[in-house]
């Protein structure tokens, strides 16, 4: 073997439940007749690629599929690439709905370092060009990355538990010994009083999940925006929220295009949409404006706006201007729509909307401005919040309507496909 | 916003009302009372104003605007930003709001202004009653040498001692004679323990005296000598004293302090171990002498050292409420803060010396946020993202000023509670504490609770054999956990495995029926393999009996050919998990898992990390690349959360091994990081002045 990576047996047998593979296509050998291939030496009974059913946790799985774009949103798709992969085969990965690298081992580029050398005279190396770390960190190709092949696969084992096996099933759920009615008392004092002052998303999320687990999407790239995969009591759902550590939660092209991928996963598969709002706004900018943050911010706009799985939203803090809109809002078909005591909806924060309503000539606006907008109220008179809740509260309002909603039938007009803005 | 009092709502208003009417035929004290303090000894305070009727005043830090015992009180005031000067020692920000809210008296808690007489004294200008003892007593005892003078005109034992030219070896001996030894001869101009020479009988005196004479003269052309009594292994231990306005005054009995580290109380309890009734009343005797001879009223503590004979002396008086105070309350009945607050209207004492009896045993751990493994204790820092107090064990008091979510800062002392336990006997408390630690969840935050655990069980401990220098000795290469026996050992790993297969199983269960059957596993049987520290244990687990009820499993675990079987409800969301393995019930707590085997699981007080692997994956497992570790000595990294005080080296120095790089004040000590190689420098991480967390990289070396 070579060192560092298992056999393509050896992963399937720590993959799948024991005893459960059933192979296809045992005996189909390669028909390449060059070079002396043919010679019987060179030829072995199902080489190249193993392929079959098999079942994690009981329930069924297929390893090694290539009809990508036929299947998808019809079953979740999910890549993990163990070696290198270049050239053309890095579509087949790309096309999947999740791609899982592992460290140190695994490469993914369409050009290798010597035909760039030779083309642009670059120097790069493999791990530079295409390693797990630049595409969970730069690119944004893979949505994790493992230290191995053991702890990648066991990893993948614990995350098909929480989808369901096609857009045709509910979303799974488990057993769960956190109670639904667990209070969260924490959440009462999470969101510090000076509004510019930062907290950890995370915290509220590890807080109000299911035995506070969560398996988070692309944790390493655009790090404003925190997505990933949680349970509440037993249900899997998808979680998405501003991060106020990383610039202050905005919403940028990046973070817009990571969003809107992951909202669009979970509505064609029948998982229910948290999302934790506090938005500072969209990222001003010529590089950003340049780099098209309108198309890429219409992408998140697009999904959580077609998106017709129960979707629920908390406005923690800020919720600003367009920004706001984007997030899952009311006006975009949002069934339950919550505010904390702590949350600003407006279209900007007091300091700015001061500056430009009255050009500074008002000292006393700002106080004025933070009185009127700077709180739920305004939005839940008009309804576009459902309620402000008591922080801690958050938990048993999403268990409750999570139940209520999980009959939830939406229909939208006959088209061939909608046209998200790509 | 700063300066916001709360609005007093109707309800309150009523509710004075009515304990003004109640409180007219019963005591009346104060209508309104500040406490200049925070966290756990000001919601003590509270709670008694509230039993007693009193409506609280709290002062606060913007910091801690949400703590509990701004919460907890009737009226809050911000006095200012985080650091303590600024806020909870700024006495004209606290004099303001004393005016502001109309406070008739103040409560100064123990640290900040319990002892600064300045306060005390600008209090009785403006006619607000300071809880605790008049000025004078607070000066007399704040000086060391005038307190020592006082306990010595006030027939108080103190350290016997001469000091002045001494003629001849022969004139040591006699002084050394009369003081009684060991005694401990050293240069008068010698500073601490240089020099120092302990003699225990005449021969080694002469000799001591020739060496230290010598030494003065040579090294200091001083011929004086400092002959004291070397107290050899010393207890601490100190008496509570309650006095009155009036005169009169009680001794409540002792408390054993000597489990220390860095000077610092660790564990504590009421009575001692090593007193009889005969040194207890000696002690009280002189301890009431002392408080009568300044004219002491409230409560007080006065500190003695005692050595091996019972020979105790007077080392200080605090002339404030202890930390340590709720050990003294337990077995006294006493509410010494209501006592304080009675004393200070000018009430005379309610009780006779004959009326305090010793109920009981209480001790009280001191719960930390700090990590017992670096120096028996370096302060952490963070969000108790966690916290369950143990008030489900029986007698068992917790008094805290967090709750979950609150934040441990570098501001203030990183103690998250102080926990005591309570029974007819000394057995008892300690069977108590050790369930009690057991049962007592925190999150978020490093904390002792394992060297707790470990103090308390310890057969020196038990046997209360215990002297100030007890972590050090019972610990001379620094505390690193509890140490398994082989028996703890199948134990731990059995339960682990128990755990790793009821997460499974569990994992298994989905509820409703899709379309697409899961199928039924019939796996009865697990081959794991679990490593623990530099072990790897091959574990197997077999469900008991043919099938599984969800809640109730019982399971036979073999570790090392030994079978044991464990039990429990396996709760895999509950902090706490009751398990019981061979019929020893334990209670562990699963601090994390991993999808990759890796679990951290705190056992009899230590958490341990394991990883859990199927045999076969295990077996895989050593194909896999081993990932180089970080290079630690060529960058330098914050051992604890604090500010950067000093930054001595700039990129491009060369530094060698163990000079000094940079210092970190954290809880008012000061570290200094030195190199672990020599080596040019390649960059520089931080500044003086900056904040910087535990692990956070301050220095690169090349």
């Amino acid at each position: 073997p070579i060192p560092g990576k298992l056999t393509a047996r050896e992963r399937i047998l720590l993959l799948l439940d024991p005893d459960s593979f059933d192979e296809y296509d045992m005996f189909v050998e390669h028909r390449c007749s060059d070079f002396g291939m043919d010679s019987s030496k060179n030829k072995y009974p199902g080489d190249s690629v193993v392929t079959g059913r098999g079942r994690i946790n009981g329930r069924l799985a297929y390893v090694f599929s290539q009809r990508n774009v036929l299947c998808s949103g019809v079953v979740p798709q999910i890549s993990l690439i163990m070696g290198p992969c270049a050239g053309g085969a890095v579509y087949s990965p790309a096309l999947t709905d999740f791609t899982f690298m592992v460290k140190d081992t695994s490469y993914l580029f369409i050009t290798g370092p010597d035909v760039v050398k030779s083309v642009t005279n670059e120097d790069v190396t493999q791990e530079q060009l295409g390693g797990a770390k630049t595409h969970t960190s730069v690119s944004g190709v893979a949505h994790r990355a493992f230290e191995n092949d053991i702890d990648a696969l066991l990893n993948l084992r614990e995350f098909f538990n929480y989808l369901p096996l096609s857009n045709r099933d509910p979303a799974p759920v488990r057993e769960c010994h956190d109670p639904s009615d667990r209070l969260v008392p924490e959440l009462d004092m999470l969101v510090p009083i000076e509004s510019t002052k930062a907290y950890d998303m995370l915290d509220i999320i590890h807080s109000i999940a299911d035995e506070r687990e969560f398996f988070e999407i692309m944790p390493s790239y655009a790090r404003n925006i925190v997505v990933g995969f949680a349970r509440m009591n037993g249900r899997t759902v998808g979680i998405v929220g501003n991060q106020p550590k990383v610039a202050s939660g905005c919403l940028d092209i990046n973070s817009s295009v990571k969003g809107a991928r992951f909202v669009r996963f979970c509505d064609a598969f029948n998982i229910p949409l948290i999302t934790f709002v506090d938005v500072p706004g969209f990222l001003p900018g010529t590089a950003q404006e340049y780099g098209g943050i309108i198309r890429h911010g219409a992408k998140l706009l697009f999904a959580f706006a077609e998106a017709t799985v129960p979707k629920i939203t908390i406005i923690t803090r800020k919720a600003y201007g367009g920004a706001y809109d984007v997030m899952s809002s009311k006006h975009l078909r949002g069934d339950a729509n919550y505010a904390w005591p702590t949350a600003e909806v407006a279209v900007m924060g007091a300091k700015g909307a001061v500056q430009i309503i009255f050009r500074g000539k008002e000292a006393d606006a700002e106080a004025e401005y933070v009185d009127k907008f700077a709180n739920p109220f305004p939005a839940a008179m008009r309804g576009f919040v459902d309620d402000i809740i008591q922080p801690s509260t958050t938990r048993v309002r999403i268990c409750h309507d999570l139940d209520v909603l999980a009959s939830k039938t939406q229909s939208s007009p006959w088209k061939k496909h909608a046209n998200i803005p790509l | 916003t700063c300066q916001h009092v709360s609005s007093l709502d109707l309800k309150n208003l009523c509710f004075v009302h009515l304990s003004r009417f109640l409180l007219f035929f019963s005591l009346q004290t104060f209508e309104k009372l500040l406490i200049a303090n925070r966290g756990e000894i000001a919601c003590r305070v509270i709670k008694t104003c509230k039993k007693m009727g009193i409506k609280t005043v709290a002062i606060h830090s913007d910091v801690d605007a949400n703590a509990v015992h701004v919460k907890m009180a009737d009226e809050a005031v911000c006095v200012g930003p985080a650091p303590t000067s600024k806020s909870y020692l700024n006495m004209d920000a606290i004099m303001e709001v004393i005016k502001k809210t109309r406070a008739q008296a103040v409560h100064p808690g123990y640290g900040f202004l319990s002892e600064n007489k300045e306060f005390a004294r600008r209090l009785a200008s403006e006619g607000v009653t300071f809880i605790g003892p008049d000025t004078h007593a607070i000066q007399a005892m704040g000086d060391k040498i005038e307190s020592k003078l006082l306990a010595k005109n006030a027939k108080v034992n103190t350290i016997p001692g001469f000091d002045g030219v001494v003629k001849d070896a022969d004139e040591a001996v006699r002084i050394a004679r009369e003081i009684g030894y060991p005694v401990m001869i050293k240069a008068s101009a010698g500073g601490g323990g240089k020099g120092m020479r302990i003699a225990w009988d005449d021969e080694e005196t002469r000799e001591g005296f020739r060496f230290s004479s010598q030494e003065a003269a040579s090294s200091f052309g001083d011929d004086r000598l400092l002959i004291e009594k070397f107290i050899d292994n010393p207890r601490h231990i100190e008496i509570q004293v309650l006095a009155d306005k009036h005169g009169n005054a009680l001794w409540l009995n002792e408390r054993e302090c000597s489990i220390q580290r860095r000077n610092q109380k660790v564990v504590e309890e009421a009575p001692s171990t090593f007193l009889d009734p005969e040194t207890r009343r000696a002690m009280g005797e002189q301890a009431v002498a002392l408080a009568k001879a300044v004219k002491y009223s409230s409560a007080g503590t006065v500190e003695f050292l005692v050595d091996s004979s019972k020979n105790f002396y007077f080392l200080e008086m605090n002339t404030r409420l202890q930390v340590e105070h709720p050990v003294t309350e337990c077995i006294t009945g006493l509410d010494l803060v209501q006592e304080m607050i009675r004393v200070a209207k000018g009430y005379p004492l309610r009780h006779k010396q004959a009326d305090i009896p010793i109920n009981g045993w209480a001790v009280e751990c001191r719960v930390y946020a700090e990590d017992p493994y670096k120096s028996f204790g370096l302060p952490s820092i963070g969000k108790l993202s966690q916290y369950q107090e143990p008030l489900h064990v029986p007698s068992v008091r917790v008094d805290s000023g967090i709750q979950q979510g609150s934040d441990i800062s570098i501001y203030y002392d990183p103690m998250i509670s102080k926990l005591i336990t309570y029974g007819s006997n000394r057995a008892e408390a300690l069977k108590r504490m050790e369930e009690a630690l057991d049962n007592y969840v925190i999150r978020g935050v490093a904390h002792n609770i394992s060297l707790l655990r470990e103090v308390i069980i310890h057969p020196r401990f038990v046997q209360g054999d215990i002297s100030t220098k007890f972590l050090p000795e019972v610990y001379p290469d620094g505390f690193k956990g509890h140490k398994l026996t082989d028996l703890e050992r199948r134990e731990l790993l059995a339960t682990a495995a128990s755990l790793y297969v009821a997460e499974q199983l569990r994992s298994q269960r989905f509820l409703g029926t899709p379309r697409i059957p899961i199928a039924k596993s019939k796996q009865s049987s697990w081959e794991l393999s679990v490593r623990l520290g530099d072990g790897i244990y091959p574990v197997a687990v077999s469900k008991d009996g043919s099938s599984f009820s969800p809640c109730l499993v019982s399971q036979q675990v073999e570790v090392d050919g030994m079978k044991l079987n464990v039990t429990s409800e396996w709760n895999l969301a509950s902090p706490l998990l009751s398990v019981t393995i061979d019929g020893t019930q334990r209670t562990i707590q699963r601090l994390s898992r991993n999808a990759s085997g890796d679990t951290s699981i705190q056992f009899l007080g230590t958490v341990y990390k394991l990883q859990i692997l199927t045999k076969v994956a295990a077996e895989l497992s050593k194909y896999m690349p081993e990932k180089a570790a970080e290079d630690t000595s060529s960058i330098l990294r914050s051992p604890m959360p604090g500010a950067v005080v000093a930054v001595s080296v700039k990129p491009g120095d060369m530094v060698s091994e163990g000079q000094e790089i940079c210092v970190i004040e954290a809880m008012k000590m000061q570290n200094s990081m030195i190199a672990a190689k020599t080596g040019k420098v390649k960059a520089v991480h931080c500044k003086a002045g900056d904040t910087v967390g535990e692990g956070d990289l301050l220095v690169e070396l090349e």
